[in-house]
């Protein structure tokens, strides 16, 4: 093969939107350090996609934009929709489906690139794909669409149109580890030889495809935040394979830029869990039941009911709550912030303590609470609040678990030991707001339940905090 | 100065004057985007992750620049199908992602000094 490059040629307008959009992509991200700047950052950031459309779409090699039209217009049709009406409650679902879409994007493009390169009546004859290219669409083709289909699998996980179990069975990371490594043979054999082995780039897409469901089919839910994040990551890199293989800046950049974000936010994730992203990826959490009980005396729980609870409350001067997964799953993120309201009226000091973890994805309990008007600065974060526990007189956990459970600090024998937790159990008098004592969804006992300053409140989280919400107005009423 | 600009605007009528880039300059621009990523990525509070999510996947979105090529381009029915797909799919993301994040960030709200918000429901 003739180690050409294509010569792509862009116009000057061309250029500098890529430039301008490139840099306003990078100022979009720096707004978001922000709730005050964050909505400037959105807007910039579209001006951004508009400035670098409208260079494309002047490119000299377009000749006919009927189906560009029609394909934007249908995109924007799914989209609003996609925008407008998607509950809150179902954004890591959502996010999981948006990043299956910008991956099949990376990989289609991908797949018309290579069999582009190999009709040279297409480009001027000589011009052929050098090695470096054909490496980028073998990793834009192999990242794209075993994002695509591994993001689907998480959003029917999410969804719960599949099963949100890990499905593990013996020799799963052996096999799984064989598709991906003739996958990536494939890939060397099509930068050795693009022509002679053309007819391995089916196989290729169909061992990705194939690739993406088995990588998700051992993940939990509780894995959901870090796996969300990677598949964020690699769809980010395949848009960055994109770019090399169009010779598209912006398309390098962005892809950069997303693929930095989600790795990061994989990052995050992980430390909050204390665990790596081989094990997350390969470990089959969730499988770990802990094999505890039959030695042990019988454990005893305090059951107590909303009316002790609300005087409790009544008589406190700060209140923690901490809301997980549970919350969400209950939609009783209204109720909670009327709870919120109804403390915060009364002079109490009320706060919200996120586990970096708590729910499906980055940020899924901030983003309910806000939509219930809770004021974000009531929201705080694992580190800023643990040293508050101490001074807490109630702390409320709502459809929390894993993330408060105290042998993650003192229980070596625990599989999420070392996984930083909140300081719940330091608080006067804890509620736990939870159906029944089954552990949670790890299948591991959470010792703050038997704690002596800890009850429990059982029943559905909704129900139970619009009872305390009643009951704590029962009291105010008695008092004036 | 106005040397330039005409050089510019004959640059713009003459789509052939165009730049290229190559592999070592794209490797530079990769890897300088992803510290700078890094850098202000970092800087995002752990409060506006979902947004984070939802904003970077919009901008993701800009596949639609790579798409919109090999769609209109003159190279085939098979091409076309699939440019016209990955556009779908990129206009999904970035119509449905800007739409939600703007969605989102409008419900983050600070505390209201004068309080009494009323019993929201």
């Amino acid at each position: 093969m003739i180690a050409a490059q294509e010569l792509i040629q862009y116009t000057l307008f061309q250029q500098v939107a890529y430039i301008a959009g490139a840099a306003m992509f990078v100022l979009s991200l720096k707004w978001m350090s922000g709730p005050k700047t964050a909505r400037r950052g959105l807007w910039v950031g579209i001006a951004g996609m508009v400035l670098a459309v409208a260079g494309t779409l002047l490119d000299n090699r377009i000749v006919d934009f009927e189906w560009i039209l029609l394909a934007f217009g249908i995109g924007t049709l799914i989209g609003i929709p996609m925008g407008q009406w998607m509950k809150m409650t179902a954004m890591p679902q959502r996010t999981a489906l948006s990043h299956a879409f910008g991956a099949l994007a990376a990989g289609l493009v991908g797949t018309a690139k290579f069999y582009y390169f190999l009709e040279p009546k297409l480009h001027e004859g000589d011009v052929s794909v050098n090695k470096f290219t054909m490496f980028a669409i073998g990793l834009e083709v192999l990242l794209g669409f075993l994002t695509f289909t591994g993001s689907m699998m998480a959003f029917g996980k999410l969804a719960e149109v599949l099963p949100q179990r890990p499905i593990t069975y013996k020799g799963q990371n052996f096999v799984n580890l064989g598709v991906l490594a003739v996958a990536v043979v494939i890939v060397v054999m099509l930068i050795i030889d693009p022509v002679a082995n053309k007819e391995l780039f089916v196989p290729l897409i169909v061992l990705s495809l194939i690739f993406g469901i088995m990588l998700i089919i051992p993940i939990g839910g509780a894995d959901m935040p870090t796996v969300i994040s990677l598949l964020n990551s690699y769809a980010g890199l395949s848009g960055a394979a994109m770019g090399f293989v169009l010779q598209n800046q912006m398309l390098i950049v962005a892809g950069s830029l997303d693929g930095a974000s989600g790795l990061f936010l994989s990052i995050i994730m992980c430390r909050a869990m204390n665990r790596s992203f081989t094990n997350v990826l390969f470990g089959g959490f969730g499988q770990i039941v802990a094999k505890k009980g039959d030695d042990e005396e019988e454990k005893i729980h305090r059951t107590s009911n909303p009316e002790e609870a609300a005087m409790m409350m009544d008589a406190a001067q700060s209140v923690i709550i901490v809301p997980g997964y549970g919350m969400a799953v209950a939609q009783a993120q209204h109720k909670v912030a009327d709870l919120a309201t109804a403390l915060t009226k009364k002079g109490i000091n009320v706060k919200f303590a996120i586990h970096p973890v708590a729910g499906r994805m980055p940020g899924h309990m901030n983003v309910l609470l806000a939509e219930a008007n809770v004021p974000y600065d009531q929201l705080s974060e694992m580190e800023e609040v643990n040293p508050e526990f101490e001074e807490c007189d109630v702390a409320i956990v709502i459809g929390a678990n894993d993330v408060t459970n105290p042998a993650a600090k003192t229980d070596e024998s625990s599989p999420i030991y070392g996984m930083p937790v909140l300081d719940v159990e330091k608080a006067k008098q804890v509620y736990v707001i939870k159906r029944s004592m089954n552990p949670g969804f790890a299948g591991i006992d959470n010792p703050l339940y038997y704690l002596e300053n800890t009850a429990m409140l059982f029943g559905d989280a909704k129900e139970v905090a619009g009872e305390l919400v009643t009951e704590f107005a029962k009291l105010g009423s008695m008092h004036s | 100065m106005s040397r330039t600009l005409i050089a510019a605007a004959q640059e713009l009528a003459n789509p052939e004057g165009g730049a290229t880039i190559d592999i070592y300059t794209g490797l530079f621009i990769f890897v300088m985007a992803a510290f700078a990523g890094m850098e202000v990525i970092r800087r995002v509070p752990q409060l506006l992750h979902t947004p984070l999510m939802s904003l970077t996947n919009a901008l993701s979105g800009i596949a639609l620049v790579g798409s919109i090529v090999i769609t209109g381009a003159d190279y085939g029915r098979f091409y076309t199908t699939l440019g016209a797909l990955a556009i779908t799919a990129s206009m999904i993301n970035v119509v449905g992602g800007f739409w939600i994040t703007d969605r989102m960030l409008k419900m983050f709200k600070p505390r209201e000094k004068t309080v009494p918000a009323g019993d929201a429901k």
